[in-house]
């Protein structure tokens, strides 16, 4: 029977099984494949803390979630087209995704007394009539993937392990995407250690390709055509990944070191695992025994004339504290980056949140200002690092570089720019014997000298007491002190003057503003965009300056009636501006460890600006 | 400010070390002795002066940064181990001390401490043992005895103390010593022993408290015990010790047990032979402290060769760059799999 082609604009997939099953390996597969074919695209991974939690169990399943398109793709979108449940479990915890008339795979062969015990179900879903709302296709992949192997004299637990890649192969099929990439990439990954797994991998793939294209089952199939990005080399990008690129292009163009004092935490050891491969990069990259030693040896580091970074997440920043602020006493460069997920404590470790904004600006101990900025999506992970080296460098100070773990792990295409077109990053050491002065400043940068140790004639002491200005002696006189507080503020403030204007998308004016930062751009975007389309009067403007703020950012806000702040935070931002510009702004909080939907974004600026009248 | 006309090819003097800082030590404090003896010793060794780096945490001793002309980083509690990793792995030339005391480096940093010596890094830490927080005035520390009185202790500490030398041999550090304040040659050689030393030295230095806790190591310390109460560690000797040289230390199975070499009973040939590359030995001898009818080794423990972290670092930076070329950046932003868009 012939199937029928239908072009899409753009889709919403999900696939959800237990954490053993390779879900965020299926989903990345995907990924890797639409995006190499030239989609716009976002991606959502959304996995449990535990490993591999009881197989079968509710609190064990893991989803991946991608929305690609031949259109702009700002968000991994806030409900599926089309959901993969490998198992009752992963069925029931995301069917709340689904919308209504929205497409469900599952494989039937899950659905066993058993599963449906471990998910909590007293009646069977394919069943009882509680997917009436969708249409159901039941695929039988134990089934289909233990006949294609059945001459292969695998194990039970080998086949298991495969089934997946029926999936996968499947989607292909469904989506109209080759399966080239995938079947190269499992040669590359069991090629050296199974020839066996390669085989049946590959040969699952094919038959899940395959079974759509012979099966009654289906009978249509769907096309994305490539996005209208914009002109240059592409590639698909996780945030991670583009912070730790970041951080190597900042360290070449500043003809640097580059030295990362890391501690494994989740959502940010990716950073520390990438950058620990660049060895050919000259990259060092140190596993330390705790989060403060991470930091502290990245302060020797600094000191001794490397670009060094210590990657993190929230609580990990709160150990950090005290480090922080002995490299805003040193006047050191450092960047530090923090991969937020959800607190207090340890929260919600593989969760997204944006509540360490309060900890950056202000969390410590005494007057240690910091500059803080924020990455907005994915690949600007990379552009954010790259620009927390250049300020760190270029101002003598630590930098945080705030991202959050929907950032980290979630990918997108990024334009690969050229090495010639970032943005030099100049660094000069102190050499002269004669004109040193440890805590002397540039005029204009208020920088101090960057003196590292093998320089003759520069031998000098520096420490976290109170530093005398330009001598760097150690200091108690109190005038000095309150000297030495503001001018380390003074040149905080002045960055300002070195970073863009900050920029609005929409109307220069109007009646609302949307204020956000970080990973809340693609939702926000959407949903100005949606309203905007009706007819609203509402711009948005995205925030990747934390401290300092833009310098023209109070006049900026004083060109709306409203201004609304959207956080995945119970009001952080909203906090810094009130105080700094005494704008009556609005908050939107919604903070469940998950990124923000486009459409309740709407819904609030709808409510303030009274529907559809503005 | 640094010595500007000091030039590198001149030979150092004491005076180059010492920088214009007033050192603000108690009069009578221990930590005077150990800065005179660094600062006498640092001009023999094979260094320029800009490649000496001392960095240190928060306490009395570490304090020592300041009062040394040469780079000196003053940290923060118990960090000093962490900061200087990161300067030695940045740049392996640097020759990187670390004043620390059994506060600083023993319980606050007790954890940074342990594991830069089992990486053997190439750092040189001399912990300033004076069993007691000076800076803080007065507190038990970590090496306090039990049943101390102080400040924090009115009825006596009830926590056993560490034994830093073996500490430092359990955590796996390759050279490590112990020495005192008052006997400035012995020191002078140890501080020599852990600069030529490849890899993590740890010298513990005994260093009297003279306003919180003084007279701690009298007993090793003073013309009239130290003879009958210290044993000085010579590799490839017998342990003798004693005013006229007439006793030794003799093992019985694994247990060292005091002999008299000079009645007839026992010979010098009897002694335990120190050997500084056994370091079942030195566990030994770490633990005669326990003895109190033991006298207390001083000098080297062990001392064994290991390749440095440091080291390890570079060689697997040179293996990829030989392996894989130097790094181009713009193939490192590519990645494997591209598109254009015209």
């Amino acid at each position: 029977m012939a199937k029928q082609l239908k072009t899409l604009e753009e889709v919403t997939i999900r696939f959800a099984g237990d954490s053993g099953d390779g879900m965020q390996l299926t989903g990345t597969q995907f990924t890797n494949t639409v995006a190499a074919l030239g989609a716009d695209l976002s991606t959502l991974p959304d996995y449990p803390a535990e490993i591999r939690a009881p197989a079968g169990t509710q609190y064990g399943v893991s989803g991946f979630q991608i929305k690609f398109g031949s259109v702009d793709i700002h968000t991994p979108g806030d409900q599926c087209d089309v959901l993969v449940a490998m198992n009752p479990a992963a069925l029931v915890t995301n069917l709340k995704l689904l919308r209504e008339g929205g497409m469900v795979i599952v494989n039937e062969d899950a659905f066993n007394d058993k599963n449906l015990k471990l998910a909590h179900l007293t009646s069977n879903p394919l069943e009882d009539g509680s997917l009436a709302k969708f249409q159901v296709n039941r695929v039988a992949i134990n089934t289909l993937t233990a006949h294609v192997l059945e001459d292969m004299n695998l194990t039970t637990r080998m086949v298991d392990k495969t089934k997946n890649f029926f999936a996968l192969g499947l989607m292909y099929w469904m989506y109209n995407r080759p399966i080239d990439q995938s079947v190269r990439f499992i040669k590359e990954k069991f090629g050296s250690k199974d020839a066996d797994l390669v085989e049946a991998n590959i040969r699952v793939l094919k038959a899940g390709y395959n079974f759509g294209d012979t099966t009654e089952v289906f009978t249509t199939r769907y096309d994305v055509k490539p996005a209208q990005l914009s002109p240059g080399r592409y590639r698909n990008i996780m945030g991670n990944v583009a912070t730790a690129l970041g951080l190597v292009a900042a360290a070449r163009k500043a003809n640097l070191q580059l030295f990362l004092g890391s501690y494994p935490i989740t959502p940010a050891s990716d950073i520390l695992h990438e950058l620990s491969k660049y060895k050919e990069y000259g990259v060092k990259t140190f596993q330390a025994e705790d989060e403060i030693a991470a930091i502290c040896s990245a302060i020797g580091a600094s000191y001794a004339g490397a670009l060094a970074a210590t990657t993190t997440s929230g609580p990990g920043l709160a150990l950090k504290t005290e480090a922080m602020g002995l490299a805003v006493i040193l006047e050191l460069p450092l960047v530090i980056v923090d991969v937020q997920r959800g607190g207090p404590s340890t929260g919600l470790p593989t969760k997204t949140e944006q509540a360490d904004l309060l900890q950056a600006v202000v969390g410590r101990n005494g007057e240690a200002p910091i500059c803080v900025i924020a990455a907005s999506t994915p690949a600007d992970c990379f552009s954010t690092a790259y620009e927390a080296a250049r300020l760190a460098v270029k101002f003598m100070t630590p930098v945080i570089c705030l991202t959050d773990g929907y950032l980290g792990n979630g990918a997108e295409p990024w334009r690969i720019p050229q090495v010639s077109e970032l943005q030099e990053i100049p660094v000069t050491f102190a050499k002269d014997p004669k004109t040193f002065q440890p805590y002397g400043r540039d005029e204009k940068t208020h920088a101090r000298p960057w003196a590292i140790p093998g320089t003759p004639g520069l031998e000098h002491r520096i420490g976290g007491l109170e530093k005398a200005n330009i001598t760097g002696d150690i200091s108690y006189d109190p005038d000095n002190h309150d000297f030495m507080i503001r001018e380390r503020a003074r040149k905080i403030d002045g960055i300002a003057n070195d970073i863009p204007e900050q920029t609005v998308e929409g109307d220069p004016q109007g009646d609302l503003l949307v204020l956000g930062w970080g990973s809340t751009y693609g939702a926000i975007k959407s949903a100005v965009t949606e309203a905007r389309g009706r007819g609203l009067s509402v711009s948005h403007a995205h925030l990747r300056y934390l401290h300092p703020f833009p310098r023209n950012l109070g006049a900026v806000l004083s060109r709306y009636k409203h201004v609304l702040i959207p956080e995945i935070n119970n009001g952080q931002l909203i906090k810094l501006i009130r105080s700094q510009y005494l704008v009556p702004a609005l908050g939107f909080n919604v903070i469940k460890g998950l990124p923000l939907r486009a459409e309740e974004i709407e819904n609030r600026i709808d409510e303030i600006l009274g529907g559809n009248n503005g | 400010m640094a010595d500007t006309t000091l030039t590198t090819a001149a030979k150092l003097t004491i005076k180059d070390f010492q920088s214009d800082q007033d050192v603000r030590w108690c009069p009578g404090c221990g930590d005077y002795s150990i800065l005179a003896q660094v600062q006498r010793v640092f001009p023999e060794f094979p260094h320029k002066k800009e490649d000496f780096v001392a960095v240190s945490g928060i306490g009395c001793s570490s304090r020592f940064p300041y009062y040394m002309d040469i780079y000196g980083l003053h940290g923060i509690h118990g960090r000093a181990m962490a900061i200087a990793s990161g300067v030695k792995m940045t740049n392996p030339k640097l020759d990187v001390w670390v004043a620390t005391g059994d506060g600083d480096g023993l319980s606050i940093g007790g954890n940074h401490m342990i594991h830069m010596l089992r990486r053997n890094m190439n750092i040189k830490v001399l912990l300033f043992n004076n069993q007691i927080y000076g800076l803080t005035k007065g507190q038990y520390s970590p090496t306090s005895q039990m049943g101390q009185i102080t400040k924090s202790t009115p009825m006596g500490v009830i926590d056993p103390p560490f034994i830093p030398v073996s500490l430092a041999l359990g955590a796996g550090a390759t050279m490590v010593a112990r020495a005192m304040d008052r006997d400035p040659k012995h020191l002078q050689d140890m501080v020599r022993r852990a600069e030529y030393h490849h890899g993590s030295a740890f010298v513990e230095i005994y260093q009297n408290c003279n306003v919180f806790n003084d007279g701690a190591f009298s007993l090793f310390t003073e013309k009239d015990t130290r003879d009958d109460h210290v044993v000085y560690l010579e590799h490839g000797k017998p342990l003798v010790f004693g005013k006229s040289g007439e006793k030794g230390i003799r093992l019985n199975g694994f247990t060292p047990e005091v002999v008299n070499i000079k009645e007839g009973s026992h010979s010098v040939n009897d002694l335990l032979v120190h050997n500084e590359q056994d370091s079942t030995l030195a566990f030994i001898l770490a633990n005669m402290i326990h003895n109190p009818d033991l006298p207390r080794p001083m000098g080297v423990f062990m001392a064994l060769t290991r390749p440095t972290y440091e080291e390890m670092m570079q060689e697997q930076i040179a293996r990829a760059k030989s392996k894989r070329g130097e790094g181009d950046l713009q193939k490192l932003l590519d990645g494997d799999e591209t598109w254009v868009i015209q």
